[in-house]
């Protein structure tokens, strides 16, 4: 057989090539915004893991001696606040809260948006009825069809968690229908049809894995939205109750003292806004990353 | 010997908003184990369409509205989708015209090669990825432990190419259809695709359905060649009978638009015209506006399919002969024979 020819033109390429997601992390490192938020993402995720080792209070200790302490404390370096809790402690313990609603959120948002999106993507048939209904979705302002649910649920931080991720679902389905439309028109899934593969098969072993970059991108920022999002439900009464250290919360805590106690509203505003900040910034370097159409190089 | 694939009067339609447009117009052919029919036509006479009829995998718009396809013994028209992919992959599969999109790119070659075998014959893991380095030694591919963790962009086309080869004949099927299977690649690494193929197909006994409009192709590999015309089958014969003594003017006029090497002034010949569009109403034979011998006839009667010798067929009504062997064509046939003669 004549294969020589292409074979000796396969061997000159190098033999080891990095792996795609080697080569994305590299390209993520290079925008040095990305790596702020990176850093940021990590401290949180290291302050919500080892939270216990890292206070000498607890968040729910009230020492009535010292309240409303100033930042720089003797004991208390972020101060105490009304009740005498300390900040820092109760700061932490937040983190910890933050990341884990907004994980399950955006989660449980993932998995609702991405079967919606696969079956209306793939199953032209289904695609204009789940479309509406997100259409539906969409229609809503957010933080309203959230308060709209925890209305009907009641205040807690569990229905904050499904609140957030129905509301996720509409634009997680939208992007994953999308990138299905593009991929199953793609020859390989005919090649794979030819081969006897059945619909599930290639739904989720052969186009799935072609929609994650968008999805990545999408649950990066969502998880901003989902921080953001439980704060102000917070704020406003409607998720965390006191005295849950929870940002959204302690800011309304705060707020009563914003003249001889500033620290209690500015320091956990400071910690959304640096998560808020630090996640949009890491989706915004994954998406540049991901994109195939950047220069590979960069 | 008994027919592999046996298609008759398959018609092929699709819905659009011009209403139902035949996209494959009542043809009917047949291939036996171990022989490569050649499908030849212009881009759109609809040969792509009836091997995705065969395969069963019609875009969503398309349906096959009329006749029959047997593979063995097995009616194919009319089954469910689920009977269907018991025999793709496994009993009949298909090779793709651009080897660069037909594999997908966030999978290793060896992830894409076990799947028909996992599909199809319920291997593990271990086993599968020990038939698929079997495979790819059989399409020639050297280092095929190496490949198996590859990834296709890391392939060239031609290389891509055997792969696609490799996962379509991965179960052994008895019919492959190749769809222009060399048209995405250079000429050299074409040669050694259809020689593969070639010696592939003796080796397993598959029969071939060889869909592609290079005549080089055609001469390479076809055992007998069917030209299709607008959805239609205007001539049928072996590869020698239709080379030597085409019977149709547009496979006269396909034949005669093949450069010749080595004539460098050379005019390039073209068939006038172009194809009809499906929704065109053609009455009579639906070449007769392109057609340098047409007659009053043809615009008005469309011809039957004209045995030309035990294999040839052509649906022309040059070809009308009485029962004395005398062209019954009524303007001036003496004239005609002379055309054809030329």
């Amino acid at each position: 057989m004549s294969a020589d020819i292409a074979l000796n033109e396969n061997k000159t390429k190098p033999p080891k090539k990095e792996k795609y997601y080697v080569q994305t992390i590299r390209r993520v490192l290079k925008n040095k915004l990305a790596v702020f938020g990176i850093i940021i993402i990590f401290i949180q995720v290291i302050l919500a893991i080892f939270a216990p080792l890292l206070v000498n209070y607890g968040p729910y200790v009230q020492d009535l001696s010292q309240t409303k302490l100033g930042i720089g404390a003797e004991g208390h370096f972020l101060g105490t606040d009304n009740y005498g809790r300390d900040m820092w402690s109760r700061l932490v313990y937040g983190a910890r809260i933050s990341l884990i609603v907004g994980l399950a959120a955006v989660g449980i948002g993932l998995i609702g948006g991405i079967a919606l999106g696969l079956i209306s993507g793939y199953y032209k048939k289904l695609d204009g009825i789940i479309m509406r209904i997100v259409d539906l979705l969409f229609a809503f302002p957010g933080i309203l069809l959230a308060m709209l649910i925890i209305a009907m649920l009641g205040t807690s931080l569990v229905n904050v968690v499904i609140a957030i991720s129905i509301w996720s679902i509409p634009g997680c389905a939208r992007i994953v229908r999308g990138s299905v439309l593009s991929v199953k028109k793609q020859e390989y899934i005919l090649a794979m049809k030819s081969v006897g593969a059945s619909d599930i098969r290639i739904i989720f072993k052969h186009i799935l894995p072609n929609c994650t970059a968008p999805i990545i991108v999408f649950a990066t920022m969502r998880m901003a939205t989902a921080i953001l999002s439980t704060a102000a439900l917070s704020f406003l009464g409607l998720g965390a109750q006191p005295p849950t250290p929870e940002w959204g919360a302690m800011i309304a805590a705060g707020q009563d003292f914003m003249w001889d106690a500033p620290h209690m509203s500015i320091i956990p505003g400071i910690a959304i806004m640096l998560t808020v900040f630090a996640f949009n910034v890491v989706g915004d370097g994954l998406r540049d990353a991901l994109d195939p159409n950047m220069n590979l190089d960069m | 010997m008994e027919q592999l694939l046996q298609v008759d009067n398959l018609v092929t339609q699709f819905r659009t908003a011009k209403g139902k447009l035949k996209a494959v117009r009542g043809i009917s052919f047949s291939v036996k184990a171990e022989e490569t029919l050649c499908i030849v036509g212009e881009s759109g006479c609809g040969k792509s369409i009836t091997s995705l009829s065969i395969m069963g995998l019609l875009p969503s718009n398309g349906e096959i509205s009329q006749g029959s396809i047997r593979l063995g013994n097995e009616e194919l028209v009319g089954k469910s989708d689920e009977r269907l992919r018991e025999f793709r992959g496994n009993k009949m599969s298909m090779i793709f015209q651009e080897p660069m999109t037909a594999l997908n790119p966030v999978f290793t070659i060896g992830f894409q090669l076990r799947e028909p075998l996992r599909i199809h014959k319920n291997m593990t893991k271990k086993e599968a990825t020990a038939k698929s380095i079997d495979i790819l030694t059989k399409v020639g591919i050297s280092s095929p432990e190496k490949m198996l963790n590859q990834y296709p962009h890391e392939l060239s086309g031609g290389m891509r190419q055997r792969v696609m080869i490799g996962m379509a004949l991965a179960c052994e099927p008895s019919l492959l259809i190749a769809d222009e299977p060399t048209t995405a690649l250079d000429v050299t690494i074409q040669a050694q695709i259809l020689d593969l193929i070639d010696t592939l197909k003796s080796e397993m006994g598959m029969g071939v359905v060889f869909v592609t409009h290079d005549m080089g192709v055609v001469a390479e590999v076809a055992d007998r060649v069917m030209v299709m015309y607008a959805g239609e089958v205007v001539e049928v014969g072996t590869v020698d009978e239709l080379f030597s003594n085409p019977g149709h003017p547009y496979t006269k006029g396909l034949l005669a638009a093949v450069p010749n090497v080595d004539d460098v002034d050379q005019d390039l010949s073209i068939i006038p015209g172009s194809m009809p569009s499906l929704d065109d109403q053609i009455t009579g034979c639906r070449f007769h506006s392109r057609c340098p011998y047409a007659m009053d006839v043809c615009k008005e009667k469309t011809p039957p399919s004209f045995k030309v010798s035990g294999t040839q067929e052509v649906k022309c009504w040059l070809q009308e002969v009485d029962n004395n062997g005398k062209s019954t064509t009524s303007s001036g046939s003496g004239e005609i024979k002379e055309i054809l003669s030329n």
